[in-house]
């Protein structure tokens, strides 16, 4: 329940404002809360006099434990001349039905937005059994406030047991703030999700620069959240035949409850190119490049193959390339079908960020190199002279 | 003008697992400043400095931690950074903790000694741990709007408001905000940065608070283990892919039309 302490409240408003149900009302100079209270927790977070307050206890009992079921994936959208689901979405969504599957429970999925209702048909035909709706011209743009307050509202009400989100930087933005208003425990960045025999979310992460991998459990709060990598599950066939149930949540957004404010939001490479994450092919340059005007060489090889251009920490380092190019622990995960790695020397970071691509073929001047431990083909050899040839002879045998 | 630096000591190299316990080997290895705690300091040094210039409000630099005693070392090297003083939360009863656990412990030491705060800076992510999520909970838990992966700043202290840039999937974004926030960094100069003499001096002169749990909270069940939601289970070392063929040859010409074989033997390339 929501506490207030109405000493200390001074009528204010704002969390009036700031609720996005409409659950809470300032009458005679003091708030009152209402039934419909999802107990989401905006209004705590943003009371001035500390008035508000909202017990969340630190254990569940084992008969609390039971009361939370189904599996909920945060279907995470992105505009890319119209609105879609991102494929890390569908990607955890697949794995969310193995998991619900496992449960006999239910697969949901909140969908967030300003015009993406059309949407819900895709999120049912991969998989979800439920669609909570949320559209408002606020939410068209990320906010963590916005998103936070809302998605919080869906989780108390509805008591999922388990919620994934992608581990996205907005994936990785949102949940956190999540998992701390709610109090539950958080897993992140995992490349491995089960259920154990006490029906407990089992979550495989890396951690260590991809030294060590840990499984972590959350066995006495609810609901466990956890963020999945992309591009470490597939995503499923979808069956446009399914069907599914949508729920719209009516929301109330006050411009005032969300305090950041994106000043200019597309400061994009200008070039025209597909993201590193989602590419079939990818060329990915590192240090043995040598020179800033040797990435022309990069671009031609890649041109040749029909793949995009990546890189490797340190190019972006030397801020030769934007940091969206980054393969690795700090920048991208990539999957790609062909990995192709020229003059990188394969830190762990970076081979965290690859080495579940499909095909790895390196090329570096250091026989000991450790991208060569990962690579299905190597090649010892300075780059700068090898790219060239290789070149030339792919050239030769499309004039054949 | 206070502004809080969140930072963390994390193992410098490589940490192994030891095969027979299943736990990690941490003797023997070396400790550093993560990082990214590092460029957060780096960009708190650079606020104060620049309103130094300005003749603006002064600031002054607090680094926070929470950490086994050793942890005073990394704050040493803030202090010898430039930091003004350091708050170093030590007690067996912070150990153990997940992320929501120190999240928890840090607002609520920011909350009893620094609340007049104005900015807390985090680094994106610590190295070990990996997750990422001390930043935006430490914000949750204050109550205060966060922004994420952060490249630089500007403060507008007439407006009391940060703009700032941060990273986004594909490009750059610039984000404004009141405050006071939370702000996590995410990149920063590489070249680690060797304190003067002088600096080292200074710093020796300059104060380690030492805070225990009790300080904090009568309730101490909230943090370290007993108030960790997530419990490491298991650690295992990561399965490795095996390398495939390797060429090492004189004739590139030669080593590349095997390539390509293979690039043709995997359908990347048509055969003729
Ligand atoms: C193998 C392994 C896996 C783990 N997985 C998880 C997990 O999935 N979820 C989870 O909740 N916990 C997990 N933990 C526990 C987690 O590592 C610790 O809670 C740790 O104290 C903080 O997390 P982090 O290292 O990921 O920091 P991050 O959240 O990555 O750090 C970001 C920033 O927060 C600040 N910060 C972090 N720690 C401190 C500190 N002690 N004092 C001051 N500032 C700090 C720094 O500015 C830092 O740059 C795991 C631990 C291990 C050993
Ligand atoms: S925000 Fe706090 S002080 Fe203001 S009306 Fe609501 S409860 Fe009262
Ligand atoms: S719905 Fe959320 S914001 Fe509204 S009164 Fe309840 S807890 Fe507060």
């Amino acid at each position: 329940m929501l506490q207030i302490d109405l000493e200390a409240c001074n009528g204010c408003k704002l969390c009036e404002k700031t609720c996005p149900f409409a659950a809470i009302v300032v009458v005679n100079k003091k708030a009152k809360v209402l039934e419909n209270c999802t107990l989401c927790g905006a209004c705590v977070n943003v009371c001035p006099q500390h008035a508000l307050n909202i017990e969340r206890p630190a254990q569940l009992s084992p008969e609390e434990l039971t009361k939370y079921s189904g599996v909920c994936i945060f279907a995470e959208c992105e505009i890319k001349n119209e609105p879609q689901i991102k494929p890390v979405a569908l990607q955890i969504l697949e794995k969310g039905r193995i998991l619900a599957d496992k449960l006999e429970e239910d697969l949901s999925t909140i969908l967030l937005g300003a015009k993406n209702s059309q949407l819900t048909q895709t999120l049912i035909s991969h998989g979800a059994d439920k669609v909570y709706l949320c559209q408002h011209p606020l939410l068209e743009q990320y906010s963590t406030e916005g998103f936070t307050n809302i998605i919080a509202g869906v989780i108390m009400q509805e008591k999922f047991s388990i919620i994934l989100f992608g581990a996205t930087p907005t994936g990785r933005d949102l949940a956190p703030r999540i998992a701390a208003r709610l109090k539950v425990g958080l897993t992140a960045d995992c490349t491995g999700l089960d259920i154990n025999e006490d029906r407990q979310l089992v979550q495989t992460r890396p951690a260590f620069g991809g030294n060590i991998m840990a499984s972590i459990l959350s066995p006495y709060t609810r609901p466990q959240l956890a963020t999945v990598r992309p591009n470490v599950f597939p995503k499923g066939t979808p069956n446009p035949e399914r069907t599914g149930t949508i729920k719209e949540i009516p929301v109330k957004l006050n411009p005032k409850g969300i305090r950041t404010k994106i000043i200019d939001s597309a400061i994009t490479q200008k070039e025209e190119t597909i993201p590193i994450e989602e590419a079939d092919i990818l060329i990915s340059a590192g240090r043995g490049i040598q020179t800033k005007e040797n990435l022309e060489l990069i671009k031609e090889l890649a041109e040749e193959l029909n793949g995009t251009m990546s890189c490797s920490r340190s190019l972006v380092d030397l801020g030769w390339l934007p940091h969206s190019f980054q393969v690795g622990q700090s920048g991208k995960t990539v999957s790609p079908k062909l990995y192709i790695a020229l003059g990188i020397s394969g830190a762990i970071q970076h081979l965290v960020g690859m080495s579940s691509s499909d095909i790895i073929i390196a090329i570096n001047k250091d026989p000991d190199a450790p991208i060569f431990k990962v690579a299905d083909f190597g090649i010892v050899g300075d780059i700068l002279e090898i790219v060239p040839i290789l070149i030339k002879q792919l050239r030769e045998l499309k004039k054949n | 003008m206070k502004i809080i630096v969140c930072i963390k000591q994390v193992p410098a190299g490589e940490v192994k697992i030891n095969p027979e316990t299943g736990t990690l080997i941490r003797e023997g290895v070396q400790s550093i400043l993560n990082p990214f705690c590092e460029y957060a300091l780096d960009e708190a040094i650079r606020i104060k400095k620049e309103q130094e210039e300005r003749g603006g409000e002064e600031v002054e630099v607090i680094v926070l931690t929470m950490g086994p005693p050793q942890a005073r070392s990394a704050l040493l090297r803030c202090l010898e950074l430039g930091a003004d003083r350091a708050i170093l939360l030590c007690d067996r009863k912070f150990a153990g903790a997940d992320t929501l656990a120190t999240s928890l412990a840090l607002s609520e030491a920011i909350q009893k000694f620094e609340e007049d705060f104005t900015l807390i800076f985090t680094g994106k992510q610590a190295i070990d741990g990996d997750t990422a999520q001390v930043g935006p909970e430490l914000a949750e838990h204050l109550g205060i709007p966060q922004i994420t992966y952060v490249t630089s700043t500007n403060l507008i202290p007439e407006r009391r408001r940060i703009q700032v840039e941060r990273e986004t999937e594909n490009g750059y974004e610039i984000v404004e905000c009141k405050l006071p926030a939370l702000v996590s960094v995410s990149s920063g100069s590489n070249i680690l940065r060797i304190p003067s003499f002088k600096e080292i001096i200074n710093a020796r002169r300059k104060v380690i608070k030492n805070v225990i749990a009790d300080d904090l909270s009568k309730d101490t069940s909230r943090f370290g283990l007993s108030g960790s939601p997530t419990q490491v289970a298991k650690i295992f070392p990561p399965k490795s892919r095996t390398g495939g063929q390797k060429i090492e040859s004189d004739d590139p010409e030669a080593a590349v039309s095997r390539l390509i074989e293979f690039l043709q033997e995997n359908v990347f390339v048509d055969k003729e």
